[in-house]
């Protein structure tokens, strides 16, 4: 037999039919479902007096418009309560293998809460009406974004029409020094192959560096998976990919468990498998990542300067770049590190896991928000982590700090709930996206690690967390 | 869904990069439960001078005068020519939603983001990928001549110029037949529910862990 990638594994055990076209039925395994992507495609099933195929099959949760303060209150805002309502009377009405409804313990950012529950499991197919469900590849599973039809098609068939994409392997060798993280291989993956660079391919992510990283660094980095284009993020089952799913509320049982993981253990690509594209980065050469324009793409390392659009040649890139600098407030040339910033935001499903927090507290503890600095935002990714972040005390070390402990939810990731900027303000983010209006219309957002938004919490600007004075 | 067949109608150029999902619907009115009304909102932050939220008369609201969308010679346009990556970013439906209630039918550029060009299909929206320097000819040719229209046609798959020069483009044969015709995929999926089935139950036997 050939020697296949894991994604080639991964999808030819989910083809149902093929046409010849090339077109196939992929069955999905795990259908997570949250309230704003999922109302029309409830309504298009009750329209055609449709059920779901397979109830078992969704797990889910409300994340996007919750609130992160005043829980007691509720939903403030009467669009946002009525669309969190109409997910509780959906699933009332249609079932579903776990939800996770507002205020519950279990609830949170649907990519914090899957992986969180079990709900995600290797090998599987998983789908979300939501970009960032590349995350779950981390565990070896074929995971990506799908529009509301495709939401509507997958409730009442249990398939995607779907066609598969070309393999890109994307290679970190080494160590990566200390500061530096999932997020930053992430910007730096990005910076060298562009937002479009994995344009139909789904891209593994294979290495020391990467079998090195932790469950949640690999979230992290298969999450960003969709920032440089590719649907589907994938890292190979390992004993760590075990280990964190052992145990989980929806894991297999202890009768099933062996057989299970003697599946789990041949979920890696074979040696000699055919990449269609391949792209390599040095773990020792990955600094801590900023960016600096509207697209993840234009990021820098810390201790470098915003780029000059004249030095531009393309000019399409020219003339974006330009516009960028003048929506971002910057100048060409000037030092990250001189950028100072006036809000902090700690969260999303980029990096708002149990090991995010213990990182940035780490930078926060014994420091305080500098004066300049208007909020500091952190927001657990869900209720399960903010419990274990509190028996921990991160809470109080950021408390101590300045910054504000709230509640779970995507929050200012993309400003849907009450949290959002201002025009015209700064933000250090741990989220996804730069995009103009992104966390609030005029809102400047920078893309930054959680220990670099810790330290420009801190110091009021970029700063280059392993260069920090001790205290 | 509305069928796709041809097509001669004005173009409107939108010359960005990049151009996301946030960008052509803003987040805040995705707390709608609909699946129309979100045209008049299409690129809101771009279209408009004030700050949109759902709710408002937007017939009343101030226009940004230099957005393209805006210029009274590009009024009709149901064919959006844009630049690489156009509909990168989340994979809001509402994206294709919107354009397809403002009037559009056609977006051109040369390369889309993944989950945006899927969405497309299910909407009766036609996403047409064709060589950079053919997109670069069209930008030209629509700044340089009011009432610049392009004809498309799926069947044959071509665009055509005003001075008729025709471009091929690709489309699978699943699409193409489902747009020609406006089908019901879910109802095209279902005609298979027997194989659906006998791959389940090959699969429950298999990796049972997977099912409760």
């Amino acid at each position: 037999m050939t020697a296949q990638t894991l994604y080639d594994k991964l999808w030819a055990s989910h083809v149902v039919r093929e046409e010849s076209d090339g077109t196939c039925l992929l069955y999905i395994d795990r259908h997570l479902v949250h309230e704003v992507t999922s109302p029309q495609a409830f309504e298009g099933l009750k329209l055609a007096n449709r059920p779901l195929w397979r109830k078992d099959s969704v797990v889910s949760t409300a994340d996007h418009n919750t609130p992160t303060d005043h829980w007691d209150q509720g939903i403030q805002d009467p669009i946002s309560r009525l669309q969190v309502e109409t997910l509780d009377a959906n699933i009332k009405a249609f079932g579903a293998l776990a939800y996770f409804p507002f205020k519950d313990i279990g609830q949170g950012v649907v990519h914090v809460m899957g992986p969180e529950q079990g709900a995600t499991l290797p090998g599987m197919t998983v789908v979300c009406g939501d970009s960032h469900t590349s995350t779950h590849g981390a565990f070896g599973a074929l995971a990506h974004g799908i529009g509301t039809s495709e939401v509507e098609h997958v409730m009442a068939t249990q398939c995607l029409v779907a066609k598969k994409s070309k393999n890109m392997r994307v290679s970190v060798e080494g160590q990566l020094g200390a500061g530096v993280g999932a997020k930053d291989v992430a910007l730096a993956i990005i910076g060298k192959i562009g937002t479009a660079g994995g344009t139909g391919y789904a891209i593994e992510f294979a290495g020391s560096a990467i079998r090195g990283l932790s469950m949640e660094g690999r979230m992290t980095l298969c999450n960003m998976a969709i920032e440089a284009g590719a649907r589907s993020g994938l890292v190979a089952v390992d004993d760590k990919t075990i280990a964190y799913v052992k145990d989980r509320p929806l894991a297999p049982s202890a009768l099933q468990w062996d057989a299970a993981v003697a599946y789990w253990n041949t979920l890696h690509s074979d040696e000699g498998a055919h990449f269609d594209a391949e792209v390599e980065l040095k773990a020792e050469e990955v600094a801590p990542q900023v960016t600096w324009g509207t697209s993840p793409e234009m990021v820098v390392d810390v201790n470098g300067r915003v780029p000059d659009p004249a030095l531009e040649t393309d000019a399409v890139k020219k003339a974006g770049a330009m516009r960028a600098l003048e929506y971002m407030g910057l100048t060409a040339n000037t030092a990250m590190t001189d950028i100072p910033v006036d809000v902090v935001f700690i969260g999303s499903c980029t990096n708002s896991r149990i090991e995010d927090l213990r990182e940035a507290a780490a930078v926060a503890r014994g420091r305080k928000k500098a004066a300049n600095v208007k909020q500091v935002l952190v927001v657990p990714g869900s209720g399960l982590v903010k419990q274990q972040a509190e028996a921990e005390g991160l809470d109080k070390v950021f408390v101590a700090a300045g910054f504000e402990w709230r509640e779970p939810g995507c929050s200012m990731c993309l400003a849907m709930n009450a949290d959002r900027l201002l025009p015209g303000e700064r933000c250090a983010s741990t989220s996804n996206r730069n995009f103009e209006g992104r966390q609030g219309q005029g809102g400047r957002t920078h893309l930054v690690s959680p220990a670099m938004a810790a330290a420009a919490a801190v110091t009021g600007h970029f700063a280059d967390v392993r260069k920090l004075e001790a205290v | 869904m509305k069928a796709f067949n041809s097509l001669n109608a004005l173009v409107c150029p939108l010359d960005r990069a990049n151009v996301d999902t946030d960008a052509i619907i803003p987040k805040q009115f995705l707390k709608s439960i609909k699946r129309a009304g979100f045209g008049p909102n299409l690129f809101d932050e771009w279209r408009y001078l004030d700050h949109g939220e759902p709710g408002m008369d937007n017939s009343v609201r101030p226009l940004n005068p230099d957005f393209v969308l805006n210029s009274p010679r590009y009024a009709g346009a149901e064919v959006l020519l844009a630049r690489e990556n156009f509909g990168c970013g989340s994979s809001r439906e509402h994206a294709p939603w919107a354009l397809e209630d403002q009037g559009f039918r056609v977006v051109i550029a040369p390369s889309f983001a993944d989950i945006f060009f899927n969405n497309c299909y299910k909407n009766g929206l036609l996403p047409i990928v064709l060589a950079a320097d053919v997109v670069d000819r069209l930008f030209a040719e629509c700044e340089a001549n009011e009432g610049y229209s392009l004809n498309i046609d799926l069947p044959a798959q071509t665009v055509t110029t005003p001075d008729g020069t025709a471009f091929t483009f690709d489309i699978t044969e699943h699409r193409k037949h489902c747009l020609l015709g406006g089908l019901d995929e879910i109802g095209l999926t279902l005609q298979h529910a027997d194989e659906i089935r006998a791959y389940e139950t090959k699969r429950r036997a298999s990796q049972p862990w997977l099912f409760a």
